[in-house]
C-alpha cells in the first residue's frame, strides 16, 4: 500500500481565497449573534475589511508564479491580476448593495411574505436597517469567483463555480420590488445554470476519459496532464472534442455568450440592481478568467479546433446583443444586452493567442466592470415612489431634471459606445488589436460592425435624456448617499482614467499576462 | 518663437476656456459670451502668431511636438503642421471668434444653458484644432471621433425643426464612417509595425492588397464626414437643423477634415491604392458636383440649400485632389479655405435673415432687399463668392482645380465646369426669391424685418467679405504655404506635373 501524502499547501497564496471564504462564515455567525440594529453596519464593515484584506495579500503575493495544494490551485498572473479585479469591482458592488438612503431599508427584502411598503416591510426597514443576510452571500461568492480564476484542474474548477453560482441564484430572488419578476429571474437562472454545470460536469468527466489514454501517465483533470494529453493521448478524439464543446458551454453560459444568452435579460431585469451590477462586473470577470485559463492553458494544443467555433460563438454573441438591443425599452435589459456584446468583444479576445491578446482580455474586463457598475449605479438612484424607474420612455428629459447624473450616464454611454478618452474605447482597441495580429479579421470585421448597430441604442437613451422634453411621469434622480456616490465616482473616473491613460493598467496587465501551466 | 509649442497650446487652449465658460453662472449669460469672444480672439492672436513663425520654404512639417501617451502601443502625442493644416488651423481661429459673436441670442430662443452653447463652441474649436494639428494616427482618431460629441449636443440641444433626427442621423453616419476607419488604423498598426507616427508610417511599404483595404476603410471615413456623394444625406438635415453658427462651423470647417484626411493620409500612406481608386473617387465628385447642385437649386429651406450648395463643392475639392497635378491639388487646398469662409459668410448671413423673419423657406421671403437692403447686399455677395465670381476668392480655387485637371483628364474638368454655371442657378434664383422682386406683404408684418444689420453684425461680416476680396486679388500669401506641401503629397502619391508652374497659372487668375 503506497503512504498518503498531505499535498504541500502554500497559505499565503491562498490567502485572499480563504480571507474571502472565513469572512463569509463570520458573517453566518453575525446573522445570529449581532443584535438585528447593528447588523447593517457590522455585515457591511467586515465584507469590506474582508475585501480590503485580499486585496492587501493579492498585492502582496503580486510576484507569486506557483501550483500549490496539489495541482488545484495556479497562483500566477492572470490570477492575482484578476483576483485583484474581482476585489476592486466587488467591493464597488458592495457598496451599491450597502446603500440605506437611496430607500430605506436598502434594495433587498427580507422575508418573501413581506410585501413591499407594507406596515411590516416599513418596520423591518426603519427599525432593523433592512436585510443583510446579502453580506455573506456576495462574500461566498466572491470567494468562489477567486477560486474560479485560480483553479488550476477542472474539478476544482467545478466547485468554485458552484460555490459563486448558488449564492448568486439566492441574490437574484431577494429583490424588494417587482418580487414576482425577481422570483422568476432566479428560478430561471438557477434552472439554467444547473443545466450548464451539468454540461460542465460532463465535460470534465468526458475530458478525464481523454487523458486516460496518455502513455505513461495516469489520467487527471489538471491542466498540465489535458494539456499532455491534446498531443499525446492514444483516446478517440471525440472525447476531447466532445467534452471541450460541453466545457465550453459551461463556461460561455456564465460568461452570457449567444446562444446561451438567454437568461441574461430576464435575471439582469429582475435582480436587485446592485446584485446585476455584481454580476454583470464580477461574473464576467470570473467567467473570462476560466475560459482563458481552459483555452490557453489547457486546451492550448487544440486551438486549430476550437478557434473557428468559438469565433463563431463571438460573432454570433455579437450581432444577438447588438441587434436585440436596439429593440429593448427597459433600461436594465438593455443593459444586459449591451453586457452580451460585450461577452462577444471579449471572446474576441480571448481568441487572440498571444501575450496582448490575454493582456488586452483582461485590461477589457477591468475597464467594462467599473463602467458597467457605475451605469448600474445610476439606475439604482431614478426612481419614483414606485421604486427604480426603468422604462426607457420614463427617462425622457431625464438632463433637464437632473442634468448631472444624466452628464454621468451619457459618459457612461459615450464609453460604452466605444468613443476616445473613454475606457471603452481604449479597451476595444486592446481586444481588436491582437486579434487582427493573429489573422483574425473577419472577427474585428464583425466587432466593428456590431458596433455600428450597437451604437444606435445608446444613442437613444442619449436623445431620450436630453433632447426630449420631460414629461409628467419623469422621475426626479434621488441624491445618493455617500456609498452609492463612492461607487459611481469610482466607476465614472476609472472610465475616464483607463480612457485617457490606460498605460499604467495596461503594463500591469502586460506584466501578469502569463499563466503557469 | 519656433521653439514655442504652438500646437499643444492652440489645441488646449480652447478646452480650457470650453471649462471656465460653462462654470459660470447661468444668470449671467453676457459675460459668459464676452469670455468665450475673447478667449477665441486669444485663439485667434496665437494663430497668427504662428502662421509668422511658419517659414513656407523650411521643412514641411514645422512645430513637431511628442509626448508619450501610451507606450504599450506607441502612441503618443504628436503635433506637427504642413502648409495644408496650418492654413486649417487659421481658418478656423478666424470662424470660431466670427461665430461666437453671431450666435450671440441664438441660445437664448432655446431654454437652453448659454454659457453651455459657448463653452460647446470652444470644446468643438479644441477638437478641431487638435485633428488638424495632430500627426499620430491615433490622436488624430481620438480627435475625429471625440468632435462629434460637442457637434451632436449644439444640434441636438439649440437646433431648430427636426434637430433631434438630425442630431442622431449626424451622429450615427459620422461613428459609422469612424468605426470603419477604426478597423483600418488597427489594419494599419498591425502591419505598420506597431507604430501610429505619420512620419514611420509614411515610410511603410504595404502589400498592394492591405494597403487597398485599409485605404478604403480610411476613405470611407472621409466620404462621409466631408461629404461626398453618396454618403452626403445627413449633410442638409444636420445643416438645416443645425443654429445657424454651429451650421458654419459644421459646413465651414468640420467636413473639410475629411478631404484634408484624404490629403494627409490616404494619398500619402497608401499612394499605390490612391492611383487605383482614383478615378471612382473622381466620379464620385463628379456625380456629387452635378447632382448636388441640382438639388440644391430645388430647395425652399434657406439652410438645406447653402448645405447641399456645399456637397457640390465638395465634388470640386475632391476631384481637385484626385485629379494628381500641383495646380488641382493646390486648388483643392485653397478650395477648403475659401469653402470655409464664403460658405461660413453665406451660412451666417442666412441665419441672420432666418432670425429676422423667424422662418428658413425661401418662399416667406420675397424683396427682403426694400427692407434690409445691407443684409440683402451681403447676402448677395456671399451668393456671387459662392458661385465663385471672379474677383472672389473661391474664383481662384475653382479655377485652378478645373485646369489642374483638364491637364490629366478633360472629361472630368469639362463636366465639373458645368457645375458653375449651375451654381449660378442656384445662387442667384435663391437671392432673387428672398431679397429681390416685389415685396412680400408678410414681411412688413414681421418686426426683425425692419432691422438691418446691427454693428455685431457688421463686425461679423466685415472680416470674412475682407478676406474673400483680399484673397480673390492676392492668393500669393496663402499658395505660398499650401504648395510646397500639396507638391510634397503629390510626390507621395508618386505623380509628377505634365502642366506649368502654378506661379504662371496665378498671374492669369490675377
Amino acid at each position: 500500500m503506497t503512504e498518503l501524502k498531505l499535498p504541500s499547501i502554500d497559505y499565503a497564496a491562498l490567502a485572499p481565497i480563504l480571507i474571502m471564504l472565513g469572512a463569509a462564515l463570520v458573517g453566518v455567525l453575525v446573522e445570529a449573534f449581532v443584535p438585528r440594529r447593528l447588523r447593517n453596519a457590522v455585515q457591511l464593515g467586515l465584507a469590506l475589511l474582508a475585501v480590503a484584506a485580499a486585496l492587501v495579500m493579492v498585492i502582496l503575493n503580486a510576484d507569486d508564479r506557483l501550483i500549490t495544494a496539489g495541482q488545484a490551485i495556479a497562483v500566477d498572473g492572470p490570477t492575482l491580476f484578476l483576483q485583484g479585479a474581482i476585489l476592486i469591482l466587488a467591493a464597488m458592488a458592495l457598496l451599491l448593495v450597502g446603500e440605506r438612503t437611496v430607500e430605506r431599508g436598502g434594495a433587498f427584502v427580507a422575508h418573501a411574505a413581506v410585501t413591499a411598503d407594507s406596515a411590516d416591510d416599513r418596520r423591518q426597514a426603519d427599525g432593523m436597517g433592512g436585510t443583510t443576510e446579502v453580506y455573506p452571500l456576495v462574500t461566498f461568492a466572491i470567494g468562489g469567483m477567486l477560486i474560479f480564476v485560480a483553479a488550476n484542474d477542472l474539478l476544482t474548477m467545478f466547485i468554485a463555480l458552484e460555490v459563486f453560482s448558488l449564492p448568486l441564484y439566492l441574490l437574484c430572488a431577494l429583490a424588494r420590488r417587482r418580487r414576482l419578476l425577481s422570483q422568476e429571474a432566479a428560478l430561471k437562472y438557477f434552472m439554467l445554470g444547473a443545466y450548464a454545470s451539468a454540461f460542465f460536469l460532463f465535460g470534465v468527466a468526458l475530458i478525464y476519459g481523454f487523458t486516460s489514454g496518455i502513455p505513461g501517465r495516469g489520467a487527471g483533470v489538471d491542466f498540465a496532464t489535458v494539456h499532455a494529453a491534446v498531443s499525446e493521448s492514444s483516446s478517440s478524439p471525440v472525447l476531447l472534442f466532445a467534452g471541450m464543446a460541453l466545457l465550453a458551454i459551461g463556461l460561455l453560459f456564465k460568461a452570457a455568450a449567444a446562444p446561451f444568452h438567454v437568461w441574461t435579460p430576464d435575471v439582469y431585469q429582475g435582480a436587485p440592481t446592485p446584485v446585476t451590477g455584481f454580476m454583470a462586473a464580477c461574473t464576467k470577470v470570473a467567467a473570462f478568467g476560466a475560459l482563458l485559463r481552459v483555452f490557453h492553458v489547457a486546451f492550448a494544443g487544440a486551438s486549430w479546433d476550437f478557434t473557428p467555433v468559438l469565433g463563431a460563438v463571438a460573432v454570433l454573441t455579437m450581432l444577438v446583443g447588438a441587434v436585440l438591443a436596439v429593440t429593448q425599452t427597459d433600461i436594465k435589459r438593455l443593459l444586459a444586452y449591451s453586457s452580451i456584446a460585450n461577452a462577444g468583444y471579449l471572446l474576441v479576445g480571448v481568441l487572440a493567442p498571444s501575450k496582448e491578446g490575454l493582456s488586452g482580455t483582461m485590461f477589457y474586463l477591468v475597464a467594462y466592470g467599473f463602467s458597467v457598475l457605475a451605469a448600474f449605479a445610476v439606475v439604482t438612484l431614478v426612481r419614483d415612489a414606485d421604486g427604480e424607474a426603468t422604462h426607457l420612455s420614463r427617462w425622457a428629459g431625464l438632463g433637464r431634471r437632473s442634468p448631472f447624473f444624466a452628464a454621468i450616464f451619457t459618459f457612461i454611454l459615450l464609453a460604452f459606445a466605444g468613443i476616445p478618452l473613454t475606457s471603452g474605447f481604449t479597451s476595444k482597441f486592446a481586444v481588436f488589436a491582437p486579434a487582427l495580429d493573429a489573422n483574425q479579421a473577419w472577427l474585428v470585421i464583425a466587432g466593428v460592425l456590431t458596433s455600428m448597430v450597437l451604437a444606435f441604442p445608446y444613442l437613444r437613451v442619449v436623445v431620450m435624456m436630453w433632447l426630449s422634453e420631460p414629461g409628467d411621469a419623469t422621475p426626479t434622480v434621488t441624491v445618493p448617499g455617500a456609498l452609492t456616490s463612492a461607487a459611481l465616482v469610482i466607476g465614472v473616473l476609472a472610465t475616464l482614467v483607463l480612457g485617457v491613460a490606460p498605460a499604467p493598467l495596461l503594463d500591469l496587465a502586460n506584466g501578469a499576462a502569463e499563466f503557469v501551466r | 518663437m519656433s521653439n514655442f509649442p504652438f500646437l499643444s497650446v492652440l489645441t488646449v487652449a480652447p478646452l480650457v476656456g470650453a471649462l471656465v465658460v460653462a462654470l459660470l453662472p447661468r444668470r449671467n449669460p453676457d459675460l459668459a459670451k464676452l469670455v468665450a469672444f475673447g478667449w477665441s480672439l486669444l485663439v485667434l492672436v496665437l494663430s497668427v502668431v504662428m502662421w509668422i513663425a511658419f517659414q513656407a520654404d523650411g521643412d514641411r512639417f514645422q512645430f513637431r511636438e511628442s509626448y508619450a501617451w501610451i507606450p504599450n502601443w506607441g502612441v503618443n502625442f504628436t503635433f506637427e503642421v504642413d502648409g495644408i493644416a496650418l492654413v486649417m488651423l487659421m481658418l478656423i481661429a478666424i470662424l470660431v471668434p466670427l461665430v461666437i459673436l453671431a450666435s450671440w441670442h441664438d441660445a437664448e430662443s432655446s431654454k437652453r444653458s448659454v454659457p453651455v452653447y459657448f463653452a460647446l463652441l470652444l470644446v468643438l474649436e479644441c477638437t478641431m484644432i487638435g485633428v488638424f494639428a495632430a500627426a499620430d494616427v491615433f490622436l488624430f482618431y481620438v480627435f475625429f471621433e471625440v468632435m462629434l460629441v460637442p457637434m451632436y449636443f449644439l444640434i441636438g440641444s439649440y437646433g431648430g425643426h427636426q434637430r433631434q433626427y438630425a442630431a442622431v442621423k449626424f451622429f450615427l453616419y459620422s461613428l459609422v464612417g469612424g468605426l470603419f476607419m477604426l478597423a483600418a488604423v488597427i489594419g494599419l498598426w498591425v502591419v505598420g509595425g506597431k507604430t501610429f507616427d505619420w512620419q514611420a508610417l509614411s515610410q511603410a511599404e504595404f502589400a498592394t492588397d492591405t494597403a487597398r483595404w485599409l485605404f478604403l476603410g480610411f476613405f470611407l471615413a472621409f466620404a462621409i464626414k466631408a461629404p461626398f456623394f453618396p454618403f452626403h444625406t445627413w449633410l442638409p438635415d444636420a445643416g438645416g437643423a443645425a443654429p445657424a453658427g454651429a451650421a458654419a462651423l459644421l459646413v465651414g470647417v468640420l467636413d473639410k477634415v475629411g478631404t484634408f484626411g484624404i490629403l494627409r493620409y490616404c494619398l500619402p500612406l497608401f499612394p499605390e491604392a490612391s492611383r487605383w481608386f482614383a478615378p471612382w473617387a473622381l466620379a464620385l465628385g463628379v456625380i456629387g458636383i452635378i447632382y448636388a447642385a441640382l438639388l440644391a437649386v430645388g430647395q425652399n429651406d434657406l439652410k438645406r440649400l447653402v448645405s447641399y450648395t456645399s456637397i457640390a463643392h465638395f465634388g470640386f475639392i475632391g476631384v481637385g485632389i484626385f485629379a494628381f497635378t500641383t495646380q488641382a491639388g493646390t486648388g483643392a487646398v485653397l478650395y477648403m479655405l475659401n469653402h470655409g469662409l464664403a460658405t461660413g459668410l453665406l451660412f451666417l448671413v442666412v441665419g441672420m435673415l432666418i432670425a429676422r423673419r423667424g422662418s428658413a423657406l425661401i418662399s416667406d421671403f420675397g424683396g427682403a432687399g426694400k427692407l434690409v437692403p445691407l443684409l440683402a447686399g451681403v447676402l448677395f455677395f456671399a451668393g456671387l463668392a459662392s458661385l465663385a465670381l471672379p474677383g472672389t476668392a473661391p474664383f481662384v480655387s475653382e479655377f485652378l482645380v478645373l485646369i489642374g485637371t483638364f491637364t490629366t483628364n478633360k472629361p472630368v474638368a469639362v463636366i465639373a465646369t458645368l457645375g458653375i454655371i449651375l451654381a449660378a442657378a442656384y445662387v442667384l434664383w435663391m437671392v432673387q426669391r428672398t431679397t429681390q422682386g416685389t415685396l412680400n406683404p408678410a414681411l412688413t408684418e414681421v418686426d426683425g424685418m425692419r432691422r438691418d444689420l446691427s454693428l455685431r453684425e457688421k463686425v461679423v461680416v466685415a472680416p470674412l467679405i475682407a478676406l474673400i476680396v483680399l484673397l480673390g486679388f492676392y492668393p500669393k500669401p496663402v499658395t505660398d504655404v499650401i504648395n510646397p506641401a500639396v507638391k510634397a503629397t503629390m510626390q507621395d502619391v508618386g505623380r509628377t506635373d505634365p502642366a506649368p508652374e502654378v506661379g504662371s497659372v496665378q498671374e492669369a487668375a490675377k
